[in-house]
């Protein structure tokens, strides 16, 4: 951590959105984290994401669980709404809340501690009711904050800081949230800015659940030789089968990819994914053909990256619920006691 | 390819200290700064007396070009006050005679003479005597001092700063001021067997301006330069109620405001250019406007007009911007009819020349068409050996801190001209980089930046300040304002400094950093790099800081142009691989050091 403020002054030459915003106005308090931790990078993405889809502010909430990186969004969206849960109860809260009101944008922030142990119940379920959400797991493959130990991510045969090996299986959050039918998943790691940010920013426009496995260095107690989350074993087997790009409806779009290669999405918001292929047969619109992927590559030691399945035509929660358009909190009594007469007709209904 | 920064380059450190490099005698602004922050007024006005050898007077007065260098200035609205930050030290020193360096009794057996007694001939004894030179100063003045003490006004800075600040170097022993002595002849002088020479005779002469009625005017119009002095002096004290000005540079702004003090009442500044093109400083003008004296432009004088042998004003032909095809800026004739100004005293201040009718055109020295002699800006020495040149005799009119930058590289000429040296092998700089780590987070200097605005200097009451042309118009800052604005001082010389073989690529500086100075990327060609930075890096007068090539294949780049030496991304990275290490530039003067054997 720092013991000063990060100064007010700012790059004379630093842009504004049409908000009136500059990214230092979507910053947060000063991290309080390990220097280095890979949690603060995604933290530095995330502002650059809802800079660049020119959020305003308060309307969006950030909500964590326990851990290093559920204490992150203390550190960005200074003026958003903010809900830190117990540990591994950040789903069911985030799922309340988007219930009561659906006109938020909703990011859920959490570790692998947080999501694929306690929480992985909640996790899951939040997953398969399809909230609509971006869900990211900041995922360094310990308990950071308890000092270390190995989480449910850790790979079977990796070893601690100590030199202790890890016996039991790893949980692949990917494939996890995939077989739960996610809407939107991508994976991504904390030290590459480029691929992550249009991640964020396309999982923040997508309708339904959407899930981002961010493989996130915790400098502190697993970036050692034996780990495989460090720095440097995510760099040496990191491959990304796709690059991003997010074009909203007010960008000119612009081809940079030789035709074939690219791979046009729209959104539910109006939102084009533009995709660049990386891995010739690689399609992210095929759930069953990802898993199959994801677990050949696994099989050779490779971390597959980038944007791995998208469903533009998803369904969220609201829409299986049928519940109606204005937010339930902004309902009236004279909405919520219809009178007799239409409880009558409720009623009735059942007979 | 864009190569590296080698890692322990002093001129690429000097030069991230924008002040100190933009300082003709590249004084060590921070250090001095920091010092002032700390309170130690004394050791600051010794770091400052060693560059500039007048700081008290410096701190009134300089031209400062530190200050449109400084950094501060990049990132918000105004600089640092660095020049009356000067002036806090000198003011708050106390007695700092223990710090000066014993009065010589050693004579080393050269023999110096000096021609003048302004800053550039006394900041050369300054460095020489110390040497156990035998100095002989000449001066056609009663005083010593120069254009300090006759052309400046007391209002900006008081005889007794002019006096302390000479005194220190009188007192240095070995110095011998021979005042109301004009040399008539260089010929003469090097005939006295001086070992070398030193000409800091100035630009002595005020440029005429030859139009209709100057001659049956001549009894109220005065030469600017001239008429200052003699104020100074005290040979005049009064001048007429309505007062036109002349010119547009430093000595019009010091007549019209002197003007007002003599029983002016209703002074005007007339010039040809326009306001923006005017030589004098930003704050002189600002300083002119606030004692209610008009500055009127595009106006070029015709002819004095006068009536029975006296003046009774000026007409002016009123002119406007034209851009020739080649856009360049043209004054032309506005077609509006000509303007005549009433008044009872007219100062001509339109500009400065040199004059060395007692320089013999035989000895070897050549000078141009404007009598400017050639001078090698090296060493400054002219086509006599032995005879060296500096202040405004060198290069025509400039300022104090020039004249002494010039006098601190005459005084190691004529020391190894002295000693039989090469001239040309100038000693390096001394430099030290030293981290300033303490502690995790824990710095030797405040990192914490300040996000206070320019204060302003308190000024005496105008109506006060008027009556007396002796009296300082400006106050000065107290310790307090002293602080608030030291702390404003950006610590350019605590230098971000990256080892790369250190760097994770972990981009948590990246991350941390205000000023998005910092960027991973591949390495390219300069100009096509600083295109796809974090932030434009569109300064090109900055430096790029590159690393060696990272494991990623990528290197670091650091833009330094807007760098708050914050020190974040060292506090943030968990390696080490930045640090905040401070950079001490201190130019070799004249002594054992700068001898080249
Ligand atoms: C009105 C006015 C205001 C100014 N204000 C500022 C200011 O605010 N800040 C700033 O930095 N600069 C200012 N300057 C400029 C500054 O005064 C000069 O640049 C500086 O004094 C030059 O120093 P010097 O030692 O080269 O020469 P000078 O100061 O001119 O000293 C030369 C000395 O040589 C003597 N001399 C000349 N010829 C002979 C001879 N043949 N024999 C014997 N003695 C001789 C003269 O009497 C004089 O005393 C101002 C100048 C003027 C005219
Ligand atoms: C109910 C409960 N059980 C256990 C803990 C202790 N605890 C705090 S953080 C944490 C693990 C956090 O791991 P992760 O979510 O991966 O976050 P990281 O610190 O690694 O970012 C645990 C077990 C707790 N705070 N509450
Ligand atoms: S312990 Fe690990 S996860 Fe927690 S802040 Fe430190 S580096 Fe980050
Ligand atoms: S901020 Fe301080 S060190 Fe930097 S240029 Fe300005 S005065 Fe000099
Ligand atoms: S010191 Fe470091 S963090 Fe601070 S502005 Fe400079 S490069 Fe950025
Ligand atoms: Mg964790």
């Amino acid at each position: 951590m720092t013991y000063i403020l990060k100064p007010r002054l700012h790059h004379p030459q630093l842009p504004t959105n049409s908000l009136g915003y500059t990214r230092r106005d979507y910053e947060g308090s000063v991290s309080t984290l390990c220097a280095g931790c890979g949690h603060d990078s995604i933290s530095g993405a995330i502002i650059q994401a809802c800079f660049e889809l020119e959020l305003p502010p308060h309307r969006v909430a950030k909500l964590s669980g326990i851990g290093c990186s559920s204490k992150t969004p203390d550190y960005f969206l200074g003026n958003s709404h903010g809900f830190n849960t117990v540990h591994g109860r950040m789903p069911s809260v985030l799922t309340g809340a988007n219930l009561a009101n659906r006109e938020l944008i909703y990011l859920g922030v959490s570790g692998d501690g947080d999501s694929a142990s306690i929480g992985l119940g909640q996790f899951a379920h939040a997953i398969r009711r399809g909230v609509n959400m971006l869900y990211i797991v900041e995922n360094n493959g310990v308990y950071g904050l308890t000092k270390g130990q190995f989480s449910a991510t850790s790979d079977k045969g990796s070893k601690s800081k100590r030199g202790v090996e890890n016996h039991d299986s790893g949980i692949d959050m990917v494939s996890l949230a995939l077989q739960m039918g996610a809407t939107y998943v991508a994976r991504s790691f904390s030290g590459d800015k480029a691929q992550l940010v249009p991640l964020i920013k396309a999982g923040l426009a997508h309708k339904g659940a959407a899930f981002i496995d961010c493989i996130s260095p915790c400098v502190q107690f697993n970036n050692h030789n034996g780990s495989t989350k460090s720095f440097d074993y995510v760099r040496e087997h990191n491959e990304a089968v796709n690059r991003l790009d997010v074009i909203s409806h007010r960008d000119p779009i612009k081809v940079d990819y030789a035709p074939g290669q690219t791979v046009r999405v729209q959104q539910h918001d109006g939102s084009i994914l533009s995709l660049h292929k990386l891995a010739e047969l690689y399609n992210p619109n095929n759930r069953a053909q990802a898993l199959g992927y994801l677990q050949a590559r696994q099989a050779r030691g490779q971390i597959v990256t980038g944007l791995l399945f998208v469903d533009p035509g998803a369904h969220d929660l609201h829409d299986s619920v049928g519940t109606v358009d204005t937010p339930l909190n902004q309902l009236t009594e004279r909405e919520l006691v219809p009178g007799q007469a239409a409880l009558d007709r409720i009623n009735a209904g059942f007979r | 390819m864009l190569q590296q920064t080698r890692a322990v380059s002093p001129d690429y450190f000097h030069k991230v200290v924008d002040c100190q490099w933009a300082c003709p005698a590249h004084t060590p602004v921070p250090e001095y700064i920091r010092l002032i922050a700390d309170g130690r007024y004394a050791d600051a006005y010794m770091i400052n007396w060693k560059s500039n050898v007048f700081p008290g007077i410096l701190g009134r007065t300089c031209d400062r070009p530190c200050e449109p260098a400084c950094r501060r200035g990049r990132v918000e609205d105004e600089p640092v006050a660095i020049c009356r930050l000067k002036r806090v030290a000198a003011d708050n020193k106390g007695d700092v005679s223990g710090q000066m360096p014993a009065p010589t009794t050693a004579r080393n057996g050269k023999r110096i003479a000096m021609v003048g007694a302004g800053p550039a001939s006394l900041a050369v004894a300054r460095d020489l005597a110390p040497l156990g030179y035998e100095i002989v100063i000449y001066d056609a003045e009663t005083a010593s001092g120069g254009m300090i003490r006759s052309q400046i006004p007391r209002f900006r800075l008081p005889m007794e700063v002019i006096d302390e600040e000479v005194d220190f170097i009188t007192r240095l022993g070995g110095i011998e001021l021979r005042m109301g002595q004009r040399i008539d002849s260089l010929k003469g002088l090097i005939a006295e067997g001086y070992d070398a020479i030193f000409v800091g005779s100035g630009a002595p002469r005020g440029r005429e301006l030859d139009i209709p009625g100057r001659q049956e005017a001549a009894a109220n119009v005065h030469i600017g330069i001239d008429w200052l002095s003699s104020v100074s002096f005290g040979h005049v004290d009064r001048i007429g109620r309505r007062v036109i000005v002349l010119g547009g540079g430093n000595t019009a702004m010091d007549c019209c405001r002197t003007s007002r003090r003599l029983g002016g009442e209703d002074v005007k500044v007339i010039v040809r250019s326009g306001f923006e093109e005017m030589k004098a400083s930003p704050w002189e003008k600002e300083d002119a406007m606030h004692e209610d004296i008009p500055i009127l432009n595009m106006r070029v004088p015709k002819e004095f007009t006068h009536k029975d042998g006296k003046l009774t004003g000026v007409l002016f032909e009123v002119v406007e911007v034209q851009y020739d095809d080649k856009g360049r800026r043209r004054l032309v004739p506005s077609g509006a009819p000509d303007e005549h100004h009433e008044c009872d005293d007219v100062l001509v201040a339109v500009g400065q020349e040199n004059a060395f009718p007692w320089i013999e055109r035989d000895l070897g020295i050549t000078f141009d068409e404007w009598d400017v002699p050639k001078v090698d800006p090296v060493t400054m020495g002219c086509g006599l050996p032995g005879v060296f040149f500096g202040g405004d005799a060198a290069f025509g009119p400039k300022n104090i801190i020039w004249a002494v930058a010039h006098a601190h590289e005459a005084a190691i000429s004529i020391h190894k001209y002295c000693q039989g040296e090469d001239l040309h092998q100038r000693p390096p700089p001394d430099f030290s980089l030293v981290s300033q780590k303490m502690g995790i987070h824990e710095w030797s200097y405040d990192n914490d930046i300040s996000n206070d605005r320019r204060y302003r200097v308190p000024q005496r009451d105008k109506a006060e300040a008027l009556k007396d042309v002796r009296l300082e118009v400006e106050l000065g800052f107290n310790p307090t304002l002293g602080l608030g604005e030291a702390q404003r001082c950006l610590n350019c010389d605590v230098q971000t400094v990256f080892a790369d073989k250190l760097c994770i690529e972990c981009d948590a500086c990246v991350d941390i950093c205000p000023m998005d100075c910092i960027t991973f990327t591949e390495v390219g060609e300069e100009d096509e790099l600083r295109t796809r930075l974090n932030a434009p890096a569109t300064n090109t007068t900055q430096d790029l800081y590159v690393s060696g090539v990272l494991p990623t294949a990528r290197v670091m780049v650091k833009d330094e142009d807007v760098c708050l030496h914050c020190g974040l991304c060292a506090e943030r990275c968990p390696t080490g691989a930045w640090d905040m290490q401070k950079s001490y530039v201190e130019m070799t003067q004249a002594g054992a050091a700068c001898s080249s054997r």
